[in-house]
């Protein structure tokens, strides 16, 4: 396969999106930089919440970022596979949450 | 995990001039990424002098106990590279003139020299201000006769400083080796108990961190931070600082980066994070590396790269501090590991 929607080489490209709007691309990078900082979450904890949003959005970019990311900090495989277990556990529950919905509307209109 | 060196193994790596090569084409040829030497210049740090020297770093020989998967030295048990004791001596000779303030042994396992307890006793009578052994912590317990170190190293004040890749048994034991983390444990405590690593103890012991794969160490003060923590909840082991270390890509790290397609990520990464403030401190500028065959280098890199120093006092028989002043450091792509991000030496982050 020659052509992919994809690139690996892209994510390296990602300051780029400044060039073609300066001001809004800066303030994203800025605010980017200023929510990952040592704050009331610790850099360790924040970057196991982007390792599993990233998952839930299954970006790849953002999945091969935030785990290089973990392994520079240390953090180990197993911690990195539960924090993903829990973005998997919203993603299902947000899907079976929604049955409530689905018994409620077959509760009315069934007789 | 290979038990043999890439010397033994008649791997292509083992020669130096192979891994310079390696260094020197591909993605640095074809102008895909910027050479150390155009990087440096591009900020007007080109060519990189030296200055007073601080540190004289002496590797007493290739042998280690060990075999680890990232090590620059290629070391392990069948390497056998050992500094003789006339060499030692020549050393001794250079300790009691020099001007540097840090003694700091290294190897293979520094230990495994038969002369090492001889040498340490007469080094320690110059009374230098900080002298180091650089201990791969296994060795203390691999063998009754090491049994004692952390009591000889007492007696003459010296600061260990010893590797420890991780705090969980599964990360260390797959970068140095099976049972690694365990004898590195037991290793710990035994030093512990004789005061090293202490709070407010002058007997210093420090750990160093290096990454165990393709990535560069995260920022030193959190990894310290979550080591103290761990080592100290899990198995109430005490240390002072901990130095994070970036592994260059030589010897026997540079093939595992080619063997894993790794190689052209790394460098990048790198590059990317090449910051001209950490060229300013970089250690071969106050730093001599002995070799165990009495060669001087601009550090041990260099030394496993068979880069001489660029000045006419090439070998420990003829040091001459003068000569070696101010002299022109010698580069390659390999040195990018030094000056990535916040910066690398044998005592951590630089920036």
């Amino acid at each position: 396969m020659s052509k992919t929607y994809y690139d690996p080489s892209d994510l390296r490209k990602f300051g780029k999106i400044t060039d073609w709007s300066k001001d809004l691309g800066e303030k994203f990078f800025e605010y980017y930089g200023k929510v990952f900082e040592e704050g009331a979450l610790t850099a360790r904890e924040k970057s196991l919440i982007a390792l599993a949003v990233a998952h839930t959005e299954q970006c790849p970019y953002c999945i091969d970022a935030y785990t290089k990311d973990g392994l520079q900090r240390g953090i180990t495989k197993e911690e990195m596979m539960e924090a993903i277990h829990v973005g998997a556990a919203i993603k299902s529950g947000a899907t079976l949450v929604h049955g409530v919905q689905m018994m409620n509307k077959v509760n009315k209109l069934d007789m | 995990m290979a038990l043999k060196s890439l010397k033994k193994r008649n791997n292509s790596l083992a020669n130096s001039k192979r891994q310079l090569e390696i260094l020197s084409n591909g993605i640095f040829k074809s102008g895909e990424l910027p050479t150390f030497k155009e990087s440096v210049s591009s900020t007007n740090q080109f060519p990189i002098k030296s200055k007073p020297l601080e540190i004289l770093q002496i590797n007493l020989g290739y042998m280690c106990n060990q075999v680890c998967a990232h090590c620059h030295v290629d070391a392990g048990p069948d390497r056998q590279e050992i500094m003789t004791k006339e060499t030692m001596q020549q050393c001794i000779d250079v300790i009691k003139k020099t001007s540097a303030h840090t003694l700091d042994l290294t190897g293979g396992a520094p230990e495994m020299n038969p002369n090492f307890e001889w040498f340490v006793e007469e080094a320690s009578k110059v009374g230098i201000k900080d002298f180091i052994v650089r201990s791969n912590l296994t060795i203390i317990t691999s063998n009754k006769k090491y049994n004692h170190l952390p009591e000889f190293f007492k007696k003459h004040n010296v600061h260990v400083v010893s590797s420890m890749p991780h705090w969980t048994q599964g990360k260390t034991d797959k970068q140095r080796g099976n049972g690694v983390f365990s004898k590195s444990i037991e290793a710990l405590e035994m030093l512990n108990a004789v005061g090293y690593g202490m709070p407010n103890s002058k007997l210093k012991l420090d750990l160093v961190y290096n990454p165990s794969g393709a990535f560069l160490p995260g920022n030193q003060m959190g990894l310290e931070t979550k080591f103290k923590k761990a080592l100290k909840e899990d198995f109430n082991i005490k240390f002072h600082n901990l130095f994070a270390i970036t592994n260059l890509p030589i010897s026997r790290f540079l093939d595992y980066l080619i063997a894993s397609e790794n190689y052209e990520d790394y460098m990048t990464e790198l590059v990317d994070a090449y910051n001209p403030e950490a060229v300013k401190n970089v250690m071969c500028t106050n730093t001599i590396s002995v070799s165990w065959d009495g060669w001087l280098y601009d550090c041990d890199f260099n030394q496993m790269l068979n880069l001489k120093v660029a000045s006419e006092s090439k070998h420990i028989s003829t040091f001459n501090e003068e000569l070696l002043s101010n002299r022109t450091i010698i580069t390659s792509q390999h040195c990018y590991g030094c000056t990535a991000g916040t910066g690398s030496s044998c005592q951590g982050a630089v920036v």
